[in-house]
This record gives structure tokens, C-alpha cells and sequence, in this order.
């Protein structure tokens, strides 16, 4: 049922189109620093979506059952929860403030009626249960209804408390706080598909965590050197397999990837697989190291793909082989030309995310001016679409955008000057198994679904 | 590298990328949330290349003046080495806070350039001003000007073969220890400002000294052993924060053992008063010093920091390329 944007041009029964569903977050030019959208995730089943901020907060939004009366139109999402996930922080001993932006999010595989995820932020990594209560028991003996405690000689008879519905009210507690096991900021969790542990990412160290125990966790990766002038790449990435229990792959600020197996030695220094694509030695430049700095790496649901983001392209790569990867998709490439300027304006250091599509026909990625950018591996069209208010009427049809790269601007067309480098999408999500998308633009998250034709 | 490269559509040119990176890095030390390694390692990479870049057409121009005035008309007396510590007097130290990841930030950046720095020059030098003598087989600091070209004879090009990890991997480098150090000096007269300098295997005397804690009193065992491969490193809250603290906050030098003496080096008093403060930090101050060059009190000092903050990394950078040309005026002094 998944499938993908259609091309501007259409043609063929099977296309959809992309169409706005929703839009949260406030519509004030002026954005709060703490508003701005840090992390959106998917929960397995598609029903609970997450967002993380700079602020350190977590919403939580469900969606809707499906109204019997509109078979059409799919369930809304809706604010189902929100806290407080992390606070700053002030590391005394080496005099450095720990922001509370949370990095990451990932959901646990839902056992029971409660949901589960972690959230991390630079430092500290934290199990939060999120479980509704809609019964609350009353006829307590030794309290009155308003909590008060009653005066127990005066209580004559016993009785026994009574489970009565009340409104329905979602609690998020947190269960277990992993801190105090990276030196250097986290850039990831991943949870293993045996849901019983979960890795941790900072820039020179990964960590094998049981979910059950917080004081002690395993380093299986280190590439700190023992002289940190002879430094030369860090982690930027790590995600677990998503069958193998005993693989797990990181990519570096180099632009590679190593895939590890644990069975292999407790400490995975030693990469199983190593996966580089030779440098074009014409495309040479000042920035050629930060434009093959890895942002994003994730695992086909397949298990037999993965994809890897650097500054201007996304490459799929097929696990059985090393040298190269087996599609490349450019997602921006008139910004080569500008790379100065976004040294300058340090743009060239933003990290985008991407994501598959349930089938993983598709690959969904973020750029600048609120665009974003799907492209379907199968037909190998591509699509740029943008969030942005003008285009948020409900169910209106997205228009797809394009940019001139030169010679004459044609209508409709955005040269790449225009473009706003403060509006960037970092962070997009794709449902598990339906073509909904959540794509984050600075403090809003759009929502947008397909229309079948 | 990068004779191969496109020229940029912006106007930048090295030395204007240069100064956008040491602004760069010296704003990271401010910023929320601490010093982030991954973009200053990158920051790192772009100056290596502008710094590459800008060597090789000085170079390139030196040679051409040379071929010029083959009799050494003008002091070239560039050095054959490029100057791995460079720290002219007028230079004062980085007032650094205790802080392991701004340390390590800089050390990237200075492993970069530096050892880039000793690489350049093999390549672009013309072997004539290689063959300039050379004092002793330690990558000397300031060489003889006039022999420069065909008249040298002499020491040989041995300066010119430096290592390229001789920068970090000789001399003081604590952690690995046993290294030799201060095993050759080499002193030398600023013409310009008429100070001498010692320089030994490329670090300053007191750099070496305040750092190495057998220059000056018994080392403990400090580096903490590499775990065992094949054990599973466990992992307890706590220890993570002083090992670290054993690796790079406090190098022996500093803390550990109760602090060795300090070593004077009489005769350049500002550099004195901020490295008692800092010992630990002098070996990446000279590091990056010899990136840098002279110029970085702007950059660094103090009282300047906050007024000249928009400026620093425009101050730095010119006066590390404009050092350039001072340190082709000075010679050995014996």
C-alpha cells in the first residue's frame, strides 16, 4: 500500500498525492529557542507520535480512532501527553552546563497497556512510562474524599473502596535514569530488537545498556586515541540492527560506516564490515571533510539496506557490499557552489535526518526553506515538497517545489538565493505502515497523509 | 590536495577562511552546552586546508623571489621546517579553564594544522632553502639566513625530514611516556625583538618542562592502562569522570603529584605568569601556537577577549600570516 509521491507530472493510476492533515506548534514569528523541535518519532504501530524540543520537553500526540462516519479521512493526532523529560544541568567538576535539549527519542516495542520510551539529551539517558488512568478508587477508609486524613477514633464501620471511571488522565513517570556514562555528548540510542537492551552513542564511545539496569553499562565501542591530538574522526551516528540482536552499525564524521557483531569480541572495536565510497578527487574543496560527515544513518526495515544522510546526498547502501553504496540521491546539490557561505553562517554543520517508508520503497529526507525531499527508490522520481503555512488547508494537495539553479528563473520556480537558511527540516518521520509523514520545521510539526485518487 | 579544487563561488580566500574558523572555535568555548567536539574537529579540517593551502603559495612565492636574488639578497632564511613551536615573546599564554573537552578541542585543532604544517613544507620547499644548515638533527626553529640556496652546505636537509608525528609523539607527551625529550636546543634571536628564545625539540623550554613530570621530578604511573582486548570493559558511574581527569585534566605536571617545580625560563615574563597558572595547558598553547603564530594574544588574552571578541579570529589570523615575515628575519644566535 505504500508507495510515494508522485512526480510534479503525475500520469499513472497508482499515484497519490500528498495532501496537509494537521499543523501544531504556535504560528508566532518570533520563535522560543526551547520550541524548536529537536527530535520525532514514531511509535511501532504508528498510533503515538513523539516529539522532542530544545526545551527539554516531550509531546506525545495519538491519533485518533478512525470516525465511522468520514471512512475517508484518517485519524487526527492529538495531544495525548506532555512533560518535562530533561532539565539543565551544571557538570561542576568541569564547569560545563548540559543543555536539556532532547537529542533522541526512541520508543520500546509495547508489552502491555503502558507505553514506553527514552529520551536522552547530551548526557543522560531516561526510561519514561507513559500509562493512563480513567479509575480512580474511592471510599477510603482512612482518608476523606478531598484527601484529608480522617481522625481514625472517629471511623465506626469499615468499608471497601470502589474503583469509579473518571476522566481519563495520561501519566508520564520516568522508570530508569541512565546517567554518568558519557564523557562527550550522545548523538544516539538505538533498542535492540531483543527489547531487553539498548546502545548509547557519544562522539568517540558507544554503550550497551540493559533497560532493567542503570548503574552499570558495557562500552563496546571506544575510538577516543590515546593521544587526543591524534584524533580524526568521531561517531556521529549508531543504530541496532533491526533483527539481528548481536549487529549494530555507527557512522563516522569521515563518511564511513561500520557494521559490528558482538558475537565477534566484547569490544567491537574491530569492525566487522566497513563500508567507505572512494572520494571524487575533482570535487575536492576547503569543506570536502564536513560535506562527507555522516548525520544520519538507519536500517531499512528490510535489514538488508541502510541509508546514511552526509551534508548534500542520501546514500542506500546494501549491506552485503562495502565499496560503495548501491543508490545515491542528491538532495541538494546547488548548494555546493554556496559552500562558503554556509561555513560562514554555519550551516554546513546541520545535521539531517532521514527515513524510510514502511515498505522501503521510499526515503524521506530534510532540507532548506522548509523543504523536503522523498524519493521513490523503485521509479526513481523524486518529489520536493515544503511545509509552510500557505499550503496548510485542510487536505489541500502539496504542490511540488523546485529550485532554479540557473540561467532563466521560470514561474514557480525558487533560485537558490531565495532560499531561507533559517527554515531548515531536520527532523522528518514516516509512519510504520501507512503513508503519513511528520516532518519538523523549526517549532512546528506538520502532519501530512496521501489522498488516494 | 588541493591543486584539484574548485574555486569557490564566494570570494573567501584562505586567509579570510582561516580567521572564520578561529573565530569559530574560540566562540565553541562559549556556547551552551560545552565544547563540541564533532564541529570543532570539522572547524579543524577547514583550516588545515586554508592553512595548506596558503603555505604552499607562500612558499611558492619565496621560491620565486629566491629564484630572483639567487644570492640571497633579502633574508629569506624561511625555515627549511616549518617553526613547530613558534612562540615569539611578545606571544602570552591562553588563559584556559580546566577543561578537558576545550582542551581536546583545540588539540584536534591543533593536530590538525600542525601536523599538516610539518607536511606542507617538505613538499613545497625548493630544495635549495632545504639545504640550509641546520643547527642539529631536531627540526630546528630559525635558520640561517643567508646561507639560504646553494651556499648552506652543512647540516644537511635533516630538518626537512621531520616526522610528522614528532610534533606530539616526541618530547612532552606525557601519556604515551618515555619518549626522549629536551634532548637538543636550539636558541635563537628575534631580530625584531631582540629576544632569545630557547626552543628544545621543538617545544619551548618551560612548555617541556611543566608538562613532562620526569624533566623535573618522578612521574607516577598516571595513564591508566589500555584495557585487556578481548575483556569486556565494565563501565561504573564515577570512574569515567576521573579517568579522564587522570588523562588529560591534569597532566602530571599540574596536579597529580603535587606539582613538580616550575621551570623557569627567566627571560620571557608574561609567557611565565600565565603558564604557572596552566602548566597543563602549554603543551597545546604551543601546539597551536605553531599554527597560529604570534598573533594569537589577540585571540586569546584575557582582558582582550570580551571587546575584541568579533575581531579576534580577523586579528589572529593576519597576525599569524603576517609572523610569517618576522620569523624570516631572526638567526641562529649560537
Amino acid at each position: 500500500m505504500a508507495g510515494v509521491a508522485g512526480g510534479g507530472g503525475g500520469g499513472g493510476s497508482n499515484d497519490f498525492q500528498w495532501c496537509f492533515s494537521q499543523v501544531k506548534g504556535a504560528i508566532d514569528e518570533d520563535v522560543a529557542e526551547a520550541d524548536i523541535i529537536s527530535t520525532v518519532e514514531f511509535n511501532y504501530s504508528g498510533d503515538l507520535l513523539a516529539t522532542g524540543d530544545k526545551g527539554g520537553r516531550v509531546v506525545i500526540f495519538q491519533r485518533e480512532q478512525e470516525n465511522k462516519s468520514r471512512p475517508h479521512s484518517r485519524g487526527e493526532y492529538n495531544v495525548y501527553s506532555t512533560f518535562q523529560s530533561h532539565e539543565p544541568e551544571f557538570d561542576y567538576l568541569k564547569s560545563l552546563e548540559i543543555e536539556e535539549k532532547i537529542n533522541k527519542i526512541r520508543w520500546l516495542p509495547q508489552q502491555n497497556a503502558a507505553h514506553f520510551l527514552l529520551s536522552t539529551n547530551d548526557k543522560t539517558i531516561k526510561l519514561w512510562k507513559i500509562s493512563e488512568r480513567d479509575k480512580r478508587a474511592e471510599g477510603y477508609n482512612l482518608k476523606d474524599e478531598d484527601g484529608r486524613l480522617r481522625d481514625p477514633f472517629r471511623i465506626t464501620a469499615l468499608r471497601v473502596p470502589i474503583l469509579k471511571p473518571m476522566d481519563l488522565m495520561v501519566e508520564a513517570s520516568p522508570r530508569r535514569i541512565f546517567a554518568n556514562a558519557h564523557t562527550y555528548h550522545i548523538n544516539s540510542i538505538s533498542v535492540n530488537s531483543d527489547h531487553e537492551t539498548y546502545l548509547s552513542a557519544d562522539d568517540l564511545r558507544i554503550n550497551l545498556w540493559h533497560l532493567e539496569i542503570t548503574d552499570r553499562s558495557f562500552n563496546i565501542v571506544d575510538i577516543k586515541p590515546a593521544n587526543m591530538e591524534e584524533l580524526t574522526e568521531v561517531i556521529t551516528a549508531a543504530e541496532f540492527h533491526p533483527h539481528h540482536c548481536n549487529v549494530f552499525v555507527y557512522s563516522s564524521s569521515k563518511g564511513t560506516i561500520r557494521l559490528c557483531d558482538m558475537r565477534s569480541s566484547a569490544l567491537c572495536d574491530r569492525h566487522s564490515k566497513f563500508f567507505e565510497e572512494p572520494e571524487d578527487p575533482s570535487s575536492r574543496s576547503f569543506f570536502s571533510e564536513i560535506i562527507s560527515s555522516i548525520s544520519d544513518v538507519k536500517f531499512s526495515h528490510s535489514g538488508r539496506y541502510m541509508m546514511t544522510r552526509d551534508y548534500l546526498s542520501v546514500k542506500v547502501w546494501d549491506l552485503n557490499m562495502e565499496n560503495r553504496p548501491v543508490e545515491t540521491y542528491q538532495v541538494h546539490e546547488y548548494l555546493r557552489s554556496k559552500l562558503c557561505s554556509l561555513y560562514e553562517n554555519d550551516c554546513i554543520f546541520d545535521k539531517f535526518e532521514c527515513c524510510w517508508n514502511g515498505s522501503d520503497s521510499a526515503i524521506m529526507t530534510g532540507s532548506y526553506n522548509n523543504f523536503f525531499r522523498m524519493f521513490d527508490r523503485n521509479t526513481r522520481r523524486d518529489i520536493t515538497l515544503e511545509a509552510s503555512r500557505e499550503s496548510s488547508k485542510p487536505r489541500a494537495i502539496l504542490k511540488p517545489r523546485k529550485v532554479c539553479t540557473g540561467g532563466k528563473r521560470k514561474k514557480d520556480e525558487i533560485s537558490v538565493d531565495s532560499l531561507d537558511f533559517n527554515k531548515k527540516i531536520l527532523h522528518t518521520a514516516w509512519h510504520p505502515m501507512e503513508n503519513i509523514i511528520a516532518v519538523a520545521a523549526t517549532n512546528n510539526l506538520y502532519i501530512f497523509q496521501d489522498k488516494i485518487n | 590536495m588541493l591543486r584539484g579544487r574548485r574555486r569557490m563561488e564566494c570570494t573567501l580566500d584562505a586567509q579570510s577562511l582561516i580567521s572564520i574558523s578561529l573565530r569559530k572555535i574560540h566562540s565553541s568555548r562559549t556556547q551552551r552546552g560545552g565544547i563540541k567536539l564533532h564541529k570543532n574537529l570539522l572547524v579543524s579540517y577547514v583550516l588545515r586546508n586554508a592553512r595548506q593551502l596558503y603555505l604552499s603559495e607562500r612558499y611558492a612565492e619565496l621560491y620565486r623571489r629566491q629564484q630572483h636574488y639567487p644570492d640571497g639578497g633579502p633574508l629569506l632564511a624561511m625555515p627549511a621546517c616549518p617553526p613547530p613551536a613558534a612562540a615569539p615573546p611578545e606571544l602570552a599564554a591562553l588563559p584556559l579553564p580546566a577543561d578537558t573537552q576545550d582542551r581536546e578541542a583545540r588539540s584536534c585543532a591543533a593536530a590538525r594544522g600542525g601536523a599538516e604544517l610539518l607536511e606542507v613544507p617538505v613538499c613545497a620547499a625548493p630544495p635549495e632553502l632545504q639545504r640550509a644548515p641546520c643547527r642539529d638533527s631536531s627540526p630546528g626553529f630559525y635558520r640561517a639566513a643567508g646561507s639560504a640556496g646553494p651556499g648552506g652546505g652543512g647540516g644537511g636537509g635533516s630538518s626537512s625530514s621531520a616526522p610528522p608525528g614528532l610534533l606530539y609523539a616526541a618530547g612532552c607527551d606525557f601519556g604515551s611516556g618515555g619518549a626522549p625529550h629536551c634532548s637538543s636546543r636550539t636558541t635563537v634571536l628575534d631580530l625584531d625583538t631582540h629576544v632569545v628564545t630557547t626552543v628544545e625539540n621543538g617545544y619551548l623550554h618551560q612548555d617541556c618542562c611543566s608538562q613532562c613530570p620526569c624533566c623535573c621530578q618522578p612521574a607516577p604511573g598516571l595513564a591508566s592502562p589500555p584495557p585487556t582486548p578481548g575483556t569486556k570493559r565494565k563501565y561504573y558511574p564515577g570512574q569515567e569522570e576521573e579517568e579522564e581527569g587522570v588523562e588529560e585534566g591534569e597532566p602530571g605536571g599540574g596536579g597529580v603529584a603535587g606539582g613538580p617545580p616550575f621551570a623557569p625560563c627567566t627571560k620571557r615574563a608574561r609567557f611565565e605568569e600565565y603558564s604557572a597558572e596552566h602548566p597543563q595547558d602549554s603543551s597545546n598553547i604551543s601546539n597551536l601556537i605553531s599554527i597560529f603564530g604570534s598573533g594569537f594574544t589577540g585571540l586569546v588574552s584575557r582582558q582582550q577577549a570580551d571587546s575584541e571578541q568579533p575581531l579576534n579570529g580577523q586579528l589572529c589570523s593576519k597576525q599569524a600570516l603576517a609572523s610569517l615575515g618576522a620569523w624570516t628575519r631572526a638567526i641562529v644566535a649560537f
